[in-house]
């Protein structure tokens, strides 16, 4: 499975379309990770706890996103957008789309 | 009284480490984007000559919060208005982060370049009492290599 962000998949032809996919997760914080950032709050600095939460939510949503590709018989997706939304205090909804498509 | 205390004493941890951790931050970067200059990063969608390419989607992010001491000087600033510069530093150097961890993702695929950069940000904390606090930028873009 290939994935860009671009409108093709660079070297290949797109010899057909298969409408849009997209994947999300909900993820929110866990208490630990929330004191940690609430020093951090303090100090100033990378918040590593929340970086690789997000990181890994990304990460499923886009894994989602390629399942949901796959299903439908596609062998890449392209023009991936990823967007972010907090839902409510402490979680954070992440959401990829794009367009599953056939190359060759 | 005692509050007044724990404020100050709070106010100057921000701003000595806060300080010190930016300036780290900013030579780590400075360093950092010397050593992944070759990694040229484009914004453009067309990838010209792209037959002997292949490519693939890279993304880095990173989530920093701002110190005691510069929210404070932020709320400050949001009485008389103008540039909130602590806030500025802020986003510079996690935009910067975010780029250069995609920079590190594409090295370790393999690629040269990375097309249709495309930055996001949010904030985190939202709903919090003390405003911003903390941001997430995203860093994503089509890394791509020569054909093997």
């Amino acid at each position: 499975m290939i994935v860009t962000n671009i409108e093709t998949v660079p070297g290949m032809q797109i010899v057909k379309h298969l409408g849009l996919v997209s994947g999300n997760t909900v993820r929110s914080k866990h208490a630990g990770r929330d004191f940690m950032a609430g020093l951090k709050n303090i100090f100033g600095g990378e918040l590593k706890g929340y970086t690789e939460l997000l990181t890994e939510s990304r990460e499923e949503a886009t894994k989602r996103m390629v399942e949901q590709a796959r299903a439908i018989g596609a062998n890449a997706v392209v023009n991936v957008r990823y967007s972010t939304s907090s839902v409510a205090a402490g979680a954070a909804e992440l959401f990829a789309y794009g367009t599953a498509v056939v190359v060759e | 009284m005692y509050d007044l205390l724990i404020f100050l004493i709070l106010l100057l941890l921000g701003y000595v480490f806060g300080q010190r951790a930016e300036k780290r931050h900013f030579r780590s970067i400075i360093e950092r984007e010397k050593a992944l200059r070759d990694i040229l990063v484009f914004s453009e969608r067309r990838i010209p000559d792209e037959d002997q390419l292949e490519g693939t989607l890279v993304s880095g992010n990173v989530v920093i919060s701002v110190d005691f001491f510069k929210r404070f000087v932020a709320g400050l600033r949001n009485l008389v208005g103008g540039r909130v510069s602590s806030y500025e530093s802020l986003l510079e150097r996690a935009r910067r982060e975010a780029i250069l961890r995609m920079k590190e993702a594409a090295r370790r695929k393999g690629a040269t370049a990375v097309w249709n950069l495309r930055l996001e940000t949010a904030s985190i904390h939202k709903g919090a009492q003390n405003g911003i606090g903390a941001v997430e930028v995203v860093a994503y873009g089509t890394a791509v290599r020569q054909r093997r």
